[in-house]
């Protein structure tokens, strides 16, 4: 089982490159998708029990995360009409060597710290660090909107890594709690996209340092 | 059952008082069926609340506390409520004040004259009642902090109602930032109490060692010092109260300052037995806020604030009287913690009646005469005779003076000071050095207050503003006049009231000290019989007097005033004029700043003289430590950079250094 | 029984007495035969024989000065022991009435003052509640040493104290309070250094300021009322020096009241041989006297 599960883990740690070195935003927004249903269907392929509450649990995620959000941030895109990121702030390349450099610092830090047993010999923990990382490093970087959203679907992906550590089963009402919070946050932002868009003819949010007082 | 059934009435109380400004949205807004409606259902809710403490003290639950506890929607607390003897007595003010207030607003703040803020002033009053009786009722820490904080808001929106106006805001704003600051160090006593004692739950906790008591009392004293209204904590006291309408100042002062007293004495009864320093630090604090409080008040125009700075003055004699009780609990003295305490509460009383009586009436005032400033007053007591002897009695209690109440209070506390003056051992008799400065406030008091009464109701009139002066209607007058009963039935039948105060010592001095009763301790009755023999000696020489001027007949002609021949209004002494000798005794103190165009030639032209007493620690200390910060501060301004990438990237750094620090720490 | 006759004979007929032996005094160091000894009641007699003038200006608090002040110096006077015997009315506490009788008094007078609407009258107003802001504390002091010295907290034995448990210990604290007191004695009953009697320049005057409109009956009672507070409170004063007397034993009744003849007679002196201090200068003299019993107070705890 660990075996698949660390293939699995070594699937999402090439998404999260990938995700750094694309400057296509469709193509970030495809890449996101496939790791966020990757980790929604995780918990049920390695655990093969199969109570209603994870199934409903896994559709769910895999809908949301698979399907409807990056349904809405194609739509946001296709409204706003660009298509490429701009030079991010250090290099396409660069992230990508960044985000692999931070990928091995995960692995090596999560080799110091006192997991549990059943943890211990998984990748679940590094995978976790990197992709929170990998996350940030969008946000950090980029500067179109969009591309910005992308890096938080990331975070988020990272930090539901780090809560499959703690339960096997996340109980129903704290996965639909987040999954809501997830969904309301996108769907606000796709709105905005299109606000910000209008007010400054850009979406590089640089710009917005004009809004500071 | 019956304290069951009591404690379900206060709660019962609370909820009603706190709902009754709510029914008065369900009017228009210029009617003034919503108002009555409202003052209605505060006065019943006071009424089931009054009848549970008054059966209290009648004998049912008098040393037993009642608690309740049930589980509720916040995790980690519980809602416990649970009246004692002590409840029970700072409950009778937040009972008693804002239901006469409530009727008094009929009047004072109609809702056909103040369509726009009416209805917001009943709900926020209302909040505020039902609040405050939550808060003394509460027994568990998060449960005590929501009442405050609730309490703490209602009253900024009751007091603010007047928001158009630029001073009205301001001194809101102070008493947010000063309300806030106290609740901060609260939190932190909450917090360090559970982690003391396990839980929120506010049960005397017997096994809490001295180390941590000491930090907490502290942060008690300070959280609830701000809204107390210790000095230097005071700084929010004078403008909120000046700028709110009366009877919101009446109950702000008389009721919502004893909420802060009321922390500081239930704290003190979680914590273990403390040192002397507790006391100590409480009678430092007490003489600062006396002397100071009332040195303040004589320098002021306005009369709310002039009443204000005289209750911070209150507070402190309540603060010096709880100082005496903790050195006596520190040194196992039950006697000075019997005076002390019984004294202190008194004054928690007494202070609810005449402070209460004396914002009705400056409300009233204001309302007749149309202004706030001294200045422009004079010579009302012919137009306004009832209001000027509903001032006189209220003047003549709250300067201590006999027969009135305030004397009653303060009495309890001289015998404590002199107690620990003659029996004390060692530097104890250092004690009794408050009562020196309790007797200079008493001096000051009367300065205080003679000046008042003179320059509003005695003398000419000084300005035209006061030609519309007339006596107050109906719905002002009666709660003024049963305030002032009250001031004089305390002052002439102590006795009566000693019984709840008595019980609620015993229950608070109760680890191991043995509390005399009062009847042993002073002759309330002689005391009684002294006072009534006063009255009726003044009583029966005035009644001569009148016989015998009305045999001979008496001739009224100008003020002599050694012959001049035409006296103006202008020439009488004016309320700076007065308080300046006072002013200047105490100028290390005050600062006053004075304004005086300035004489030139032999014959110079017309010079005039303006003396003021700002507040010296919000105008000389804390307002330019602001304005330094406000300039220094903003160097850190670049910080904000208005993108969005730099504050993600200052939480991943913080991140990294957390892990850094937590994941390597750890081997 | 008799000795309660006694006092109340001595403290309604024996005040009037006091200012006549004063000014006898003074008119003796100034070489002149001065009035007669009871001149002062002849001067009240007058003054209730005649008619009633009052000010448009005023209010029921004009007349409420004189009566609240003749009534709360009555019941302050029932409470001080002449001499060995006890007071009329004496319980626990009632030092604290004393003194706060005497603050009602002053209440109603400066009030009183105030209802004019005259300037003078303000100005004697603002100087007597300042000066009293003084007066107080020292008082206070005073009281503390005396309930020390007796551990009781009612005049009666504090003021027996003196005599009864003189120790050495104690002389100097009661040799401090004693001039404290003494200073506040001439303070309250405004005599030179702090108030010229005499004087009729408005400026300067306290107490004759206060009572510029006061005419008649309500002058006669005021003139009453001041000297019995002179009694009263010169007779705490002769308790606490009474241990520095020799022959303190016979302190009794009729040599008490010799005794206070010859306190008035030095008070006679004090006034003849000084002058009154600049208005600015007697805050400090009563400052003074705050320190004189702070410090005799602080000389006993220590």
């Amino acid at each position: 089982m660990s075996n698949l599960l660390n293939s699995l883990l070594v699937i999402v740690l090439m998404l999260n490159l990938f995700a750094l070195g694309t400057s296509r935003i469709a193509s970030v927004i495809r890449t996101v998708a496939m790791q966020g249903a990757l980790l929604g269907a995780l918990p049920l392929l390695l655990h093969g029990h199969a109570s209603s509450g994870a199934v409903l649990a896994a559709a769910l995620t895999i809908a949301l995360k698979g399907v409807v959000i990056p349904g809405m941030m194609t739509r946001a895109l296709r409204d706003v009409k660009i298509k490429r990121e701009v030079e991010p702030l250090i290099g396409f390349q660069a992230s990508v060597i960044l985000g692999a450099l931070g990928t091995v610092c995960a692995l090596l830090f999560a080799g110091r710290l006192p997991l549990a047993a059943q943890h211990a010999g998984t990748l679940m923990v590094p995978t976790a660090v990197a992709t929170v990382l990998t996350g940030f490093i969008l946000l950090i970087t980029r500067f179109k909107a969009l591309t910005q959203v992308m890096g938080y679907l990331v975070l988020e992906n990272g930090i539901y890594i780090f809560g499959m550590l703690l339960v096997e089963a996340m109980p129903l009402v704290v996965e639909m709690g987040v999954l809501l919070d997830l969904f309301v946050a996108i769907f606000v932002i796709c709105i905005i996209v299109n606000r910000i868009n209008q007010a400054f003819s850009s979406l590089d949010t640089r710009r917005l340092a004009s809004l500071k007082e | 059952m019956a304290a069951m059934n009591g404690m379900v009435a206060v709660l019962v109380a609370a909820l009603l008082m706190g709902m009754s400004g709510v029914a008065g949205y369900l009017f228009p807004s210029r009617s003034a069926y919503g108002q009555r409606v409202a003052a209605v259902l505060l006065t019943c809710g006071s009424a089931v609340g009054l009848s549970a403490c008054l059966l209290s003290f009648a004998g049912h639950w008098r040393m037993t506390p009642c608690v309740s506890e049930a589980a509720w929607a916040l995790p980690g607390c519980r809602f416990a409520v649970g009246v004692d003897a002590l409840s029970a007595v700072f409950l009778v003010p937040v009972f008693v004040l804002p239901a006469l207030g409530a009727w008094y607003g009929l009047g004072y703040w109609r809702a056909a004259s103040h369509p726009a803020n009416a209805r917001r002033l009943g709900a926020a009053y209302g909040v505020l009642a039902g609040a405050m009786a939550l808060v003394v009722i509460a027994r568990d820490g998060v449960l005590f902090l929501i009442a405050w904080e609730i309490m703490a808001l209602a009253a900024y929106f009751a007091a603010t109602v007047e928001d158009d106006r630029k001073e009205v805001r301001r001194a809101g704003w102070i008493y947010l930032v000063a309300t806030h600051a106290g609740t901060l160090c609260l939190l932190a006593f909450f917090a360090g109490w559970r982690r003391a004692t396990g839980s929120f739950l506010l049960d005397a906790a017997p096994g809490m060692q001295a180390a941590p008591a000491g930090p907490l009392f502290v942060l008690a004293l300070v959280g609830f010092g701000f809204k107390a209204g210790l000095m230097p904590a005071h700084v929010w006291l004078p403008g909120a109260h000046a700028n709110a309408p009366s009877h919101v100042s009446a109950v702000m002062s008389g009721v919502m300052l004893k909420m802060g007293v009321y922390g500081i004495v239930r704290a003190v009864a979680l914590l273990p037995v403390g040192e002397v320093w507790w006391g100590g630090a409480l009678l430092a604090v007490g003489a600062v806020s006396c002397v100071g409080g009332i040195a303040f008040a004589i320098g002021q125009r306005d009369v709310k604030r002039l009443l204000a700075y005289s209750s911070i003055e209150n507070i402190g004699i309540i603060s010096l009287g709880l100082g005496l009780a903790l050195t006596g609990r520190a040194e196992g003295r039950g006697d000075w913690v019997a005076l002390g305490l019984c004294g202190a509460l008194l004054h928690v009383w007494n202070h609810g009646l005449f402070k209460g009586l004396l914002f009705l009436n400056a409300g009233a005032l204001i309302h007749a005469a149309g202004t706030r400033d001294m200045e422009a007053m004079g010579g009302l007591g012919k137009r306004a005779p009832r209001m000027m002897a509903l001032f006189a009695v209220g003047a003549v209690s709250i300067c201590a003076l006999p027969p009135f109440n305030g004397f009653v209070g303060e009495w309890l506390l001289y015998a404590g000071f002199f107690r620990a003056a003659a029996e004390g051992a060692g530097e104890l008799p250092a004690v009794s050095l408050a009562a020196v400065a309790l007797a200079m406030t008493g001096a000051l008091a009367v300065a205080c207050f003679v000046n008042m009464l003179g320059r509003v109701y005695l003398g000419a009139p000084r300005s035209e503003t006061c030609r519309h002066m007339h006596e107050p209607g109906a719905a002002m007058f009666w709660p003024m006049v049963l305030l002032a009963v009250g001031c004089a039935g305390v002052g002439l039948f102590p006795a009566a009231v000693m019984m709840p105060l008595e019980a609620a010592a015993a229950q608070w001095g109760s680890d191991g000290v043995a509390l005399p009763g009062m009847a042993h301790a002073l002759p309330f009755s002689r005391l009684a019989t002294a006072s009534c023999a006063l009255a009726l000696l003044a009583a029966a020489l005035a009644f001569l007097l009148n016989r015998a001027a009305r045999a001979r007949g008496v001739r009224v002609g100008l003020t002599w005033d050694c012959g001049y021949a035409r006296p103006t209004a202008r020439m009488q002494y004016s309320a700076s004029s007065f308080g300046d000798s006072a002013v200047n005794l105490a100028a290390f103190l005050l600062w006053p700043r004075r304004c005086r165009t300035a004489l030139r030639g032999l014959f110079p032209r017309a010079s005039s003289f303006k003396g003021l007493v700002p507040d010296t620690i919000l105008d000389r200390l804390l307002l330019p430590a602001f304005r330094a910060a406000d300039r220094f501060l903003p160097r850190l301004r670049v910080m904000q950079q208005g993108r969005t990438h730099v504050y993600v990237f200052y939480i991943l750094a913080i991140m990294i250094v957390l892990l850094l620090w937590g994941g390597t720490g750890s081997h | 029984m008799f000795e309660t006759l006694f006092h109340i004979a001595v403290l309604l007929l024996a005040p009037p007495l006091l200012p006549g032996v004063i000014a006898k005094t003074k008119a003796w160091f100034a070489g002149r035969d001065g009035p007669p000894l009871l001149q002062p009641y002849y001067d009240i007699a007058k003054c209730l024989r005649r008619g009633w003038v009052i000010s448009e200006t005023t209010t029921w608090i004009f007349w409420a000065g004189p009566v609240v002040t003749l009534a709360a110096t009555l019941l302050a006077g029932l409470m001080v022991p002449l001499g060995r015997a006890d007071a009329p009315i004496a319980f626990t506490g009632d030092l604290i009435l004393f003194a706060y009788l005497f603050g009602l008094a002053r209440f109603f007078t400066t009030s009183a003052a105030l209802d004019t609407g005259s300037a003078f009258e303000g100005m004697g107003a603002a100087r007597e509640v300042t000066f009293a802001c003084l007066s107080e504390p020292a008082l206070f002091f005073a009281f503390l040493v005396l309930a020390k010295i007796s551990g009781a907290f009612s005049l009666t034995p504090m003021l027996h104290a003196p005599a009864t448990a003189f120790s050495a210990g104690i002389a100097a604290p009661l040799m401090l309070i004693l001039i404290g007191l003494f200073i506040v004695l001439l303070a309250e009953t405004c005599r030179i250094p702090v108030d010229d009697p005499n004087t009729h320049l408005e400026l300067t005057m306290i107490h004759e300021a206060m009572v510029l409109d006061h005419s008649g009956p309500l002058f006669g009672i005021i003139l009453y009322a001041a000297a019995m507070k002179m009694l009263v409170l010169g007779t705490v004063v002769l308790q606490v020096l009474v241990p520095f007397l020799p022959g303190r034993e016979m302190l009794r009744g009729p040599f008490f009241l010799i005794l206070l003849m010859a306190l008035a007679v030095v008070i006679g002196v004090v006034e003849s041989v000084m002058a009154r201090l600049k208005m600015r200068h007697v805050p400090y003299l009563l400052v003074g006297a705050m320190l004189f019993c702070g410090f005799g107070f602080i000389l006993l705890i220590r």
